[in-house]
Order: C-alpha cells, then sequence, then structure tokens
C-alpha cells in the first residue's frame, strides 16, 4: 500500500547522505558512523524489494548484512583503538603515512 | 498510513543530516540512533517485524553503543578543525554525490522500475505462518550454509578485534 | 676394409696427449709423442696407398657418420683415397714427419715446447682432413682449421706485439678468401644439390653449361678461396708476416703443406674449373703475375725467411699458372717437388739462424760454409733444385710447367715469356741467398762468431734426407721427351683429371725452349755469383743507378700501404663517424634512454595521486561509481 518507489526514493537519499558523510567529515568515528548509516540505507532496499516481489530472500539476506556490519564495525573500531594509542588523535588527515 | 510513513522517513533524514552536520560525535551517533529508530518503524509498516526487532536490538542497541563506548574512551578535542585546504574538493564531492542520487532516482521513479518475477511468500502466507517462523525455516533450510559462515565470521570478528586491540606490553 | 681413419686419428691424438698432459710430463714425452703420431700416420698412409693403387677406380672410401641429415640434403664424415689425396698424404705426413724430428732439435729449450708439438700436431690433423675429406663439407673443416692452427703457430711467441699482428693479418686474409669458398659452396648446392666432390666431378658437364655465367661465378669464388690459402694477388700480404713464426712452422705450413690447399681444391674440382675457361685464364694470369711480383720483391730482401716467403709465393705462382692452363697434373707435380726442396730451404735456413744465435739478417751472416757444412750442402742441393738446373727435382716439374703453359690450348706465349723471366729471377735471387749466407767474409757479431757450430742430428739428419728427394724426387714425373723413363706421374694421375684438347708444339720446340731456361738459370747463377760472392759491397754500385727500382722492390712494392689507404682507413673512418656516432650512439642509445626516461615521467606524473588521504581516495571512489551507474544506465 505504500508505494516501493517512495521508499526506494528515502533509501537512495539516506545513501547519499553516507556517502557526504564518508568524504566530508574528519572524525574517523563519525564515517563509520556514516558506513553504518550506508548499509542501512541498503538494507531498506532489500526489505522493500522483498515485499514487492513476496519473496523472502531479501529479508534473509538483511539478517546476514547485519551480522556482517556488526563484525566489521567491531574490527574497525579495534584498529581505530590501535592507532589512536599512537596518534592521539581522531583526525583522518594524520593517517596518511602509506603514501608515495 | 502513508502519512505516518512520511513523518518515519523526513525523521530518519533529519537524522542522517544529522550525522552529517552536527560538531560533536556523541551528537552524530545518538541521532543515528533516532534514525534507526524510525528506519525500524517503516520495517514494521512493510510487515518485517522481526527485521525491525533486530534493527533495534542489534544495530541500535549493540552497534551503537559499542561506538559510543569508544567515542567516550578516545575523547579528543581537535577533530572539528573542518581543513579547508581543499574547499573544492567539498564542492565536487557535493556534486558528485548529488549526481549519484539523481541516477539512482531516476531508476526508481514512476514508470521505469520493473521487478522480477514474483516468489513464493505473498503477505498471506506469511500472516498464516508467522514471519518469523518462515525466516527460522528458511535460514535452516535453504541458506543454512551461509549462516554457519558467518558464525564463523563473529568468531574470527571477536577474535580479531582482541588481538588487534590489545595493548602490547614492553 | 681400409682403415682410413687411422691417419687422421693419430696426429689428433698426439695433439691431446701433447695438449693436455704435455705440460706435467715434460718434454721427453712430448718429444716421444709428437713424432711418433706423425710417423705412424705416415705409415698408415703408406698401407692406404698401395691398396688404393690395387682398388677398383684407384679410390678408397670410408663412411664414418652422418653428420647432418635434413631434408633431401644429407652429408656425412667420409673419407676418400685416390690418386690425389693419396699424394697429398705420403707428402704431409712424410715431410711432416721431417719437420717433426727438426723441431725437436730447433725448439729445444724453449718455454712453450709441449704446446709447439701440440698445435704442430693439431695441424697436421686438419689438414689430412682437408685432403681425405670427399665432400667440401669436411674439406671445409679441415680448410678452416688449418687457417686456425697457422694463427695459433705464427702467433706462437705471442708476446711479440709483431707475432700477433701477423697471426691476427694471416687470420683475416684467409677469412676472405673463405667467404669466396663459402658463396662457391652454396651457389653448388644449388646446381648440383650436392657437395660431394664426386658427385660435383661426374655431373659438372651435364649440369653447367660450358663458360656460362653461374660456372665462372663458382670458379671465380673457389678460385677467391684459393687465393687467400695460397697467397696469391690479392691476398698474398700475410705470407712474408707469417714468416714470425718458429721456422719449422713456416716450412711445414708455409711451405709444403696448408699453402698447398688452395692448389688442392683446384686440382680436385678440375672437371668444375676446365668448364670455365674465363676462370682458367684469371688463374693462369694471377698465378703468373704474383710470380713475377714476388720474384722481383726477393731480389732485395735482407732477410733470410724473408726471401724465402716471397720464393714460396712466387712458387705458387707456377703452380697456379699450371692449373689455369690445365696442366694439373703437372701442377700437382710441383707441390710435390716444391714440397721437398722449400721444406729443405726453410729448414736449413733455420739452422743457419740457430747456429748465429736466431739472426735473420743476412748482412750479418757471410762466410759460413765451412762452419755449417751439412747445412751448407744441402742448402746448395735445394736452391739447385728450386733454381731449376737439370736433373734435379725442380728442373722437371717447371720445365713441364713452362712447356704446358706455352702450348696448352690455354696457355699462350705471353705467360711462357714472364714464367721464363720468373725462372730467371729465381735462379738469381736463390744464388744470392746462398752466397750472402755462406760464401764471402764473414759479417756475423763477434762475440757470436765464436758458438758458430753445426746443428745436432735431430736437425741434420732430416736436411739430408729432404736433400735426397730434392735430387731423386723429379724422376717420378719425367716429361716424355726423354723417352727414356715413363712419365710416373701422368700414367698415376691417369683419368683423374679433367682433360683439356690437347696442345700444339712440337718436340723440337719443346727442346728449345728447356734449353733456353736452363742457359737463364745458369746465367743468373752466374751474374748472383759475380755480385754476391764477396757480400753487399758490389751490389751497392748497382743499387745507387737503380735507386727507385731498388725502393720499389725492397718496400714490396708498396702494396700493404695500398691495401691501409684504400680499404683500412676508410673502413675505420665508416665505422667511427657512421657506425659508432652516427647510428649507435645516436639512434640505439637514444631509443634505449628514451623509453627509460618516457617510463620514468609518466611514472612521476601519477605518483602524486597517491598522497596518503583517505578521503581523497574515497571522493575518487565516488567520482568511479558516479561513472559506472552512468555508463550502466
Amino acid at each position: 500500500m505504500i508505494p516501493i518507489e517512495h521508499i526506494l526514493l528515502l533509501s537512495a537519499a539516506l545513501f547519499t547522505i553516507g556517502v557526504l558523510g564518508v568524504m566530508l567529515r574528519r572524525n574517523v568515528i563519525v564515517i563509520f558512523m556514516s558506513i553504518e548509516l550506508m548499509l542501512n540505507a541498503v538494507n531498506l532496499s532489500f526489505v522493500t524489494f522483498s515485499r514487492g516481489m513476496d519473496s523472502m530472500t531479501g529479508v534473509i539476506f538483511i539478517f546476514f548484512i547485519i551480522v556482517v556490519a556488526a563484525a566489521e564495525a567491531v574490527v574497525g573500531l579495534s584498529i581505530i583503538l590501535s592507532i589512536f594509542r599512537t596518534r592521539k588523535t581522531l583526525n583522518i588527515d594524520e593517517f596518511n603515512i602509506l603514501k608515495w | 498510513m502513508l502519512i505516518i510513513f512520511y513523518i518515519f522517513a523526513a525523521l530518519s533524514i533529519l537524522g542522517g543530516l544529522g550525522v552529517l552536520f552536527l560538531k560533536n560525535p556523541i551528537h552524530c551517533a545518538l541521532s543515528l540512533v533516532g534514525t534507526f529508530f524510525c528506519l525500524g518503524a517503516i520495517y514494521v509498516m512493510l510487515n518485517a517485524e522481526f527485521v525491525a526487532v533486530i534493527q533495534v536490538l542489534v544495530y541500535a542497541g549493540a552497534i551503537m553503543v559499542l561506538f559510543l563506548f569508544v567515542l567516550m574512551l578516545l575523547s579528543s578535542k581537535d577533530t572539528e578543525q573542518y581543513a579547508n585546504k581543499w574547499p573544492i574538493g567539498k564542492i565536487l564531492a557535493g556534486l558528485l554525490s548529488l549526481g549519484i542520487f539523481v541516477q539512482i532516482a531516476s531508476l526508481f521513479t514512476a514508470g521505469k522500475l520493473q521487478l522480477g518475477p514474483k516468489g513464493a511468500y505473498p503477505l498471506e502466507v506469511i500472516e498464516e505462518v508467522g514471519s518469523i517462523a518462515l525466516i527460522g525455516r528458511l535460514l535452516f533450510t535453504d541458506y543454512i550454509l551461509s549462516f554457519e559462515i558467518i558464525a564463523v565470521l563473529l568468531l574470527v570478528a571477536v577474535i580479531g578485534a582482541v588481538v588487534i586491540a590489545k595493548r602490547r606490553f614492553q | 676394409m681400409s682403415q682410413i681413419w687411422l691417419v687422421p686419428a693419430f696426429p689428433l691424438l698426439g695433439f691431446l696427449l701433447n695438449g693436455f698432459l704435455g705440460k706435467r710430463f715434460g718434454t721427453r714425452f712430448v718429444t716421444f709423442v709428437g713424432p711418433l703420431a706423425i710417423a705412424l700416420s705416415f705409415a698408415q698412409s703408406l698401407v692406404l696407398f698401395f691398396q688404393m693403387l690395387k682398388a677398383e677406380g684407384n679410390v678408397l672410401h670410408e663412411h664414418l657418420y652422418t653428420w647432418i641429415s635434413s631434408g633431401n640434403f644429407e652429408a656425412g664424415i667420409n673419407f676418400q683415397v685416390d690418386q690425389l689425396s693419396g699424394l697429398y698424404l705420403l707428402v704431409i705426413t712424410g715431410v711432416g714427419f721431417l719437420i717433426h724430428v727438426y723441431s725437436v732439435g730447433y725448439m729445444k729449450g724453449e718455454s712453450g715446447y709441449y704446446r709447439f708439438f701440440a698445435y704442430l700436431n693439431l695441424f697436421v690433423f686438419f689438414m689430412l682432413i682437408l685432403v681425405l675429406g670427399d665432400s667440401f663439407l669436411l674439406m671445409f673443416v679441415g680448410w678452416e682449421g688449418v687457417g686456425l692452427c697457422s694463427y695459433l703457430l705464427i702467433g706462437y711467441y705471442f708476446e711479440k706485439d709483431s707475432a700477433a699482428e701477423a697471426a691476427k693479418k694471416a687470420f683475416l686474409f684467409n677469412r676472405i678468401g673463405d667467404f669466396g669458398v663459402l658463396s662457391a659452396v652454396m651457389l653448388i648446392f644449388l646446381a648440383f644439390g650436392s657437395i660431394e666432390f664426386a658427385t660435383i666431378n661426374a655431373e659438372a658437364a651435364t649440369q653447367l653449361e660450358y663458360g656460362g655465367a653461374l660456372v665462372t661465378a663458382i670458379t671465380l669464388l673457389l678460385f677467391l678461396g684459393a687465393t687467400g690459402k695460397s697467397a696469391q694477388i690479392p691476398l698474398y700480404v700475410w705470407l712474408p708476416d707469417a714468416m714470425e713464426g718458429p721456422t719449422p712452422v713456416s716450412a711445414l705450413i708455409h711451405a709444403a703443406t696448408m699453402v698447398t690447399a688452395g692448389l688442392y681444391m683446384v686440382a680436385r674440382l678440375s672437371h668444375l674449373f676446365v668448364l670455365a675457361p674465363f676462370t682458367m685464364n684469371v688463374i693462369a694470369v694471377v698465378g703468373t703475375a704474383t710470380a713475377l711480383l714476388a720474384a722481383t720483391i726477393a731480389v732485395t730482401q735482407t732477410d733470410i725467411k724473408r726471401v724465402l716467403a716471397y720464393s714460396t709465393v712466387s712458387q705458387l705462382g707456377y703452380m697456379f699458372l699450371a692449373m689455369g692452363v690445365g696442366a694439373f697434373g703437372a701442377g700437382v707435380f710441383h707441390v710435390m717437388t716444391h714440397a721437398f726442396f722449400k721444406a729443405l730451404l726453410f729448414l736449413g735456413s733455420g739452422s743457419v739462424i740457430l747456429a748465429v744465435h736466431h739472426e735473420q739478417d743476412m748482412r750479418k751472416m757471410g762466410a759460413l760454409k765451412n762452419k755449417l757444412p751439412i747445412t751448407y750442402m744441402t742448402m746448395l742441393l735445394g736452391t739447385f733444385a728450386i733454381s731449376g738446373i737439370p736433373f734435379f727435382s725442380g728442373f722437371f716439374s717447371k720445365d713441364e710447367i713452362l712447356w704446358k703453359a706455352y702450348s696448352s690450348p690455354l696457355g699462350s706465349p705471353w705467360l711462357w715469356g714472364v714464367g721464363f723471366l720468373t725462372a730467371g729471377l729465381t735462379a738469381f735471387y736463390m744464388f744470392r741467398m746462398i752466397y750472402l749466407t755462406f760464401h764471402g767474409e764473414s759479417r756475423v757479431d763477434s762475440h757470436t762468431a765464436e758458438h758458430v757450430r753445426e746443428s745436432p742430428f735431430s736437425m741434420t739428419i732430416p736436411l739430408m734426407i729432404l736433400a735426397a728427394l730434392a735430387v731423386t724426387g723429379g724422376f717420378f714425373g719425367v716429361p716424355h721427351v726423354f723417352h727414356v723413363i715413363p712419365n710416373g706421374m701422368e700414367n698415376y694421375f691417369q683419368g683423374f683429371f679433367a682433360e683439356i684438347p690437347s696442345g700444339h708444339g712440337s718436340v723440337s720446340m719443346e727442346w728449345t725452349l728447356m734449353a733456353f731456361s736452363v742457359a737463364f738459370a745458369l746465367l743468373a747463377w752466374f751474374f748472383a755469383s759475380r755480385l754476391y760472392h764477396s757480400g753487399f759491397d758490389l751490389a751497392a754500385g748497382l743499387r745507387s743507378k737503380w735507386e727507385t727500382l731498388y725502393q720499389l722492390s725492397l718496400n714490396k712494392w708498396y702494396v700493404d700501404e695500398l691495401y691501409n689507404t684504400l680499404i683500412i682507413q676508410p673502413g675505420r673512418l665508416f665505422s667511427t663517424h657512421v657506425l659508432w656516432r652516427l647510428f649507435d650512439q645516436n639512434v640505439i642509445d637514444r631509443a634505449v634512454n628514451t623509453t627509460a626516461d618516457v617510463a620514468r615521467m609518466v611514472g612521476n606524473s601519477i605518483r602524486p595521486l597517491q598522497n596518503g588521504l583517505t578521503q581523497n581516495y574515497a571522493l575518487i571512489f565516488t567520482l568511479g561509481t558516479f561513472l559506472i551507474i552512468w555508463f550502466v544506465t
């Protein structure tokens, strides 16, 4: 009853905001949060399609996405912790040794 | 019904914008939590109750709490200088994102979207069997392999996190 | 079953033993092994010679190994002994053996004793391969091999610059000739489909047209190779310089054997050459010209070995004259007699040189005949032989050549005339040499004069044997006019060489010309004795009257300098300025360097892209995503 296109538009909008967050914010953890936002936008589009196509595949897939997102967040944050110990900062511009 | 959807949609976008623009990272985290709640509500409206509950429990409840813990652990004051040395980069980023949005949106607008063949679980079947029961059944029959693999993945993630974040004793 | 392979095997074994074990086992081992190898070879050659005489068609074959077999071309290592190679075998191993024995005495005390004998054995091996091969393939292996050994032996005293230069010169000029031979072989293969001598000789008349362009080209190229190996114009200039090598080397290689390789090749392919009258004329003219040229140079030389070297070039010219007028048998006969008396002369000169402590300049010799009696006698006999004094070996062979030059359809009185003149010159400079070295006042260094004495037996015995051969060897080929002894040479080569139409000229003409030559030779002897019997003084007066001619002759008619200006300097200029500066540096180096520079510049320009800022990377991701979505939708 909710037109699918609207929900998909919402999903696209959230995704775009996430992309902007990755490119514009300086704090590493906020960048991570933007990535989570992007993942959620994708989740929304999966559910929508699943509903629209009378299929459960989308829902199952969301299940997996959430698990993977969790795992990724855990590992990412521990890496940031590690780097923070040396760099004492969370500004992503400081993490720039891997260059020419 | 549609109205409620629009309200929640607007709220979630607001939350996203909050992540984008709020200075204090803790405020960002909290606004993201808000977004997750709204998304959960939208899931309920789409008859995916299980996903909604999982969303709130795992995402909002566990992952964001983790983020907040780490933020509080690593408080640092100097991350808010928006280094202005490359303003063109910001403009370019904005334009590109807008471009992507327009492209994706153009895919979804009325008339151009074509869905594939319909699956086997229309609303009636879900309501009859129960969505959780159905998910459970599918997980343990059709998707058992992936299920096992992500279990291993979680194990690996936990061990990985411990190993990486361990303080090395000099 | 004839064991032909034994003949080259013994010298090869000698080379290996001397080369690898000689240094360890010392002089006596080498002295034993070196000459013995050749002696065994000579013995087997004798056996084969007699076998060959009794064999059907006068030829013995032996197939050892199929070397190349590709498509319809097959070339094997096959030996054959026929009249030509049989004779050569005996000469090579016989004279070679005598020279080996001589070298034991001559090279005594030299530091590279074992090396000398190793190389000498190797040389004999290659020379035998050359004459035993039944196709161009094996002959060419031997051809190159003797060139190599010549290089090694000329440069035996390699610490001397002049010796090293001479060795290089010899090898280079040989190489130019080799180009001729190889080109000819390729043409022959195109024409005949085979490079075996038997096939070529048998099918020559049918496959090639008489006087045609192809056969002329082939034969001219082969002759080019012969001029390189056998020191004719234009490639003779290496032979005088080759005297830098030890005297036994000069005797063996540059008198008796290697330089006759070119003649062997021409004789072997006589059927081919008679089809190209133009080439035959060229050969005859070149031979005669070379003979005259070398003789004019020899009359003024003061180094005893140089006189003999130019004499060799001159005598080789005679042999080519014989080939050129179709008298192949006479040419080969002269090869044999020349081997005897020239080896004798060289070894004798070596004996003299050794006696006066390695002094080669005749201006420092004189009055040696009493101190070196055996050497004197043998060298005198050799000089008689080469001058054409009647009944010595050189008389019969040279006279046969001169007669054929006059009477053959391919000959002419002009050729005879120049040959006649050269014969006179030959007698003149050879007797000059004898008088300057052995007669007159002693010009020897005083403290060297005390130690002058005759050479040891190891040296004098070969001299005596060779002298005996030089005296008697001629009786093998007595011309018909004498009617007493059958012409052994002609009977021996019956039917082997290609026939040419018989010549003109009567018996009385032959006697007349013979008488003229003898008279002229005796006259030349008389002049030489008048001029030189007391040293250089009398001649000095003559010299000042003919100063220009004298200088021209002494300086070898400036041929080397001519080659230098015409060929070497332009070549060097071309190489430096064009090939090196222009092409190598500018084109090739620049291309390589530019490639490297381009790679570096491209790398440098792309490198700053990776600046370590994560969000820049994220930006570029987004750009990429945008483009992909654009292209997909």
